[in-house]
């Protein structure tokens, strides 16, 4: 079943909680929906399962228009971001109940039920949990009977907010591999709602990343993460470092001071400098010869497998964070030349310029290198 | 820190030293109130019924007029309180469930019964369907007879009770919202299957709390009824109001042993509230948290 959502608006109360969004999301796929909260990731997800009618805009389930399939027709599994368990049935029952409300001529026997039922939840490797109500559950085993509860209806689409959310980093590390072979196996179109990017990254075929009610990119995990379509997908996915900079003639100035980047052919204004805290290379010898931008160590301290430093950079002491490998080691308040060997500049206008460009990227030399070229 | 928390101490210990005198004397002054107001003239009622012995007790309650009026009453119960039952389910699912114009309006006038006298209640239903009225002459002509009749009893006696389940489910069906029932629909039960199946067990213990009270109301119901019924002996005769007459009739005991059957379905009514209390706290409370 593959989904497409054409120009969809929702306001509530006149606020809008989603602009003018549009998607296609193919048979078959595995989609992440990330961003802030508040972003609208559960209001599109309702949408999608007909639990909100949108103000203007088509969602498209095949060729069907959707507003002219109820919820129930639709076939959709939803877990919900707060479970939603019935609370005064059992584990069991509540696996069972999209079975056992189906029309008469289409219901199994409540034996069928009862195994499919069973079957589901060991699927969720909660065997031994079937007479226990949902007061009884941890939240992460909650978690799961929801999971099994929207997948009992054997849905053309599964909908998912925030399916781990409540879950500690090792059970959600199988949960999400788990989700990933059941999907591979099922092949139901899957939507996902994390707020967690990293888990995006990993498990998904695209990902969506939206920001107040719109859409603000989507690509395949590595296309958001290389080549970031605005300043926020570029903050938000990855970490990042931004400084306020100004366009003047092609120059890059920071705080008044022009720095060995150039621009040439952008327009005068204000842009932000964005760069990976790892695309930069520094020069601790001599900033007369490598006229970088002019930074003092602030703090210096180990960071996963390198070296995190803490720089005060430019005029006004702007803080950046930057990783070097770990036998760099400036000391502390010493000063520095640093210049990111990959950036992007963001125009408040909505326009960027990537430099170098992502195709040539590949054959620009590490800067670890360069740092040796640079001593 | 821990400078801070060394001298707090002794003043969170004298707090609580003070309290148990306190305490002992407003649960006194509170017991004392409630037997000397409430309790006394329960038991007093009780024994007054019986003070001519069972025999008279058992002849004054079966007495064709007393048994003409326990009927009526029970019929008017037996009306009244489905018909609120269904009322208040609607009322209360509406303003819990939904978003629309005019809620906090609607709220108000669930609560009209209970700012209204019932008094008031009644003599607006003589007006609406007493022979000067718009309706009254259309009424006659077509036989049909409201005032001073079993209808104009029970509308009045809907009127009085209606806030009592609507009352009680709104909090209720509030506090749970609406996504269970979602969970419902996109499992693919229909409207129907998710109210029986779904919302309907969660709201039970409060319902049936509603129905109680609802139930009580309406067997003790008396300034509205009053006013419409035209105290018609075996006719239009409640509990209540037939206990009035024998009062004023200085059949004491008579009126007292009708009245005890109205304080023992009080009593009653309050032990079944008591036990769907116990019930409410055990079975509903520890689920809430999620
Ligand atoms: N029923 C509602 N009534 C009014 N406003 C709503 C309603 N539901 C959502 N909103 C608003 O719409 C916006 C989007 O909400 P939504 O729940 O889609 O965010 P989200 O991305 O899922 O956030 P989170 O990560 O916190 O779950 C928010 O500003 C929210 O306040
Ligand atoms: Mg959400």
């Amino acid at each position: 079943m593959d989904l497409r959502i054409k120009n969809v608006r929702k306001d509530f109360d006149l606020t809008p909680a989603l602009h003018d969004v549009s998607l296609d999301i193919a048979s078959g796929e595995l989609v992440a929906l990330v961003g802030p909260s508040g972003s609208g990731k559960t209001t599109l997800l309702r949408l999608i399962a007909g639990l909100e009618q949108p103000n203007a805009g088509t969602v498209y389930f095949g060729q069907d228009d959707a507003s002219r399939l109820s919820v129930q027709d639709r076939q959709v599994g939803f877990v919900f971001q707060h479970y939603a368990l019935f609370k005064h049935m059992t584990v069991l029952q509540n696996v069972g109940f999209g079975l056992t409300v189906r029309p008469r001529g289409k219901r199994p026997t409540a034996r069928e039920i009862n195994e499919r039922a069973r079957s589901l939840i060991e699927l969720v490797q909660l065997a031994g949990f079937e007479d226990r109500y949902p007061s009884q559950l941890s939240g992460g085993q909650r978690q799961r009977v929801a999971l099994a509860r929207a997948m009992a209806i054997e849905p053309k689409v599964l909908l998912l907010d925030e399916p781990f959310g409540a879950l500690d980093a090792q059970v959600r590390k199988d949960l999400r591999r788990w989700l990933r072979e059941l999907h591979d196996v099922t092949g139901h179109t899957t939507v996902f709602v994390t707020h967690d990017q990293e888990e995006a990254m990993e498990l998904a075929d695209r990902v969506v990343v939206m920001s107040r009610g719109r859409i603000e990119q989507v690509g395949a995990p590595d296309a958001i993460y290389d080549t970031p379509a605005s300043a926020f997908v570029h903050r938000f996915i990855g970490e990042s470092v931004e400084l306020p900079v100004y366009i003047e003639g092609g120059m890059i100035r920071l705080d008044g001071i022009a720095i060995p980047l150039s621009a040439a052919d952008e327009p005068d204004g204000p842009a932000a400098l964005v760069f990976r805290p790892y695309d930069v290379a520094i020069d601790e010898v001599d900033r007369a010869t490598y006229p970088g931008i002019a930074a003092t160590v602030v703090a210096s301290r180990w960071h996963g497998r390198g070296r995190r430093l803490e720089l005060a950079v430019g005029a006004g002491g702007h803080s950046m964070e930057i990783d070097l490998p770990p036998d760099v080691a400036p000391p502390v308040d010493s000063t520095l030349s640093v210049w990111p060997t990959r950036w992007t500049l963001y125009r408040p206008s909505g326009a960027s310029l990537s430099h170098p460009t992502p195709a040539a990227a590949a054959s620009m030399v590490s800067p670890i290198q360069q740092m040796a070229v640079a001593q | 820190m821990a400078d801070l928390t060394v001298p707090s101490a002794p003043v969170i210990r004298s707090a609580t030293t003070e309290a148990p005198a306190t305490r002992i004397a407003l649960v006194v002054a509170a017991f004392g109130f409630l037997s000397l107001f409430l309790f006394l003239p329960l038991v007093e009622v009780f024994l007054e019924a019986l003070r001519n012995g069972p025999a008279a007790w058992l002849a004054a309650i079966s007495e064709p007029d007393a048994l003409a009026a326990i009927r009526l009453t029970l019929l008017v119960a037996a009306i009244a309180v489905p018909l609120n039952v269904v009322f208040g389910v609607a009322a209360a699912w509406a303003i819990a469930k939904f978003e629309f114009r005019g809620k906090a309006f609607l709220i108000t006038l669930i609560d009209l019964p209970f700012s209204v006298s019932p008094v008031i209640a009644g003599l607006v239903y003589v007006i609406l369907f007493g022979s000067g009225s718009l309706l009254g002459p259309w009424l006659k002509a077509n036989g049909i007879e409201v005032l001073f009749a079993v209808p104009g009893i029970v509308l009045a006696t809907v009127f009085v009770t209606f806030p009592f389940v609507a009352r009680e489910l709104i909090p209720l069906m509030q506090e749970q919202g609406s996504s269970e029932e979602e969970a419902a629909l996109s499992l693919g039960a229909s409207g129907w299957q998710t109210f029986w199946r779904v919302t309907l067990p969660n709201i039970r213990w409060g319902l049936l709390y509603g129905v109680l009270l609802c139930n009580a109301r309406a067997m003790g119901e008396f300034g509205a009824v009053s006013v419409v019924s035209g105290h018609i002996r075996g006719l239009t005769n409640t509990m209540p109001l037939h206990i009035e007459i024998l009062y004023n009739e200085y059949n004491f005991a008579a009126s007292f042993a009708v009245a005890s059957l109205l304080a023992g379905l009080a009593l009653f009514t309050l032990l079944l509230k008591t036990l769907i209390e116990l019930r409410f706290s055990g079975g509903l409370a520890p689920s809430r948290g999620h």
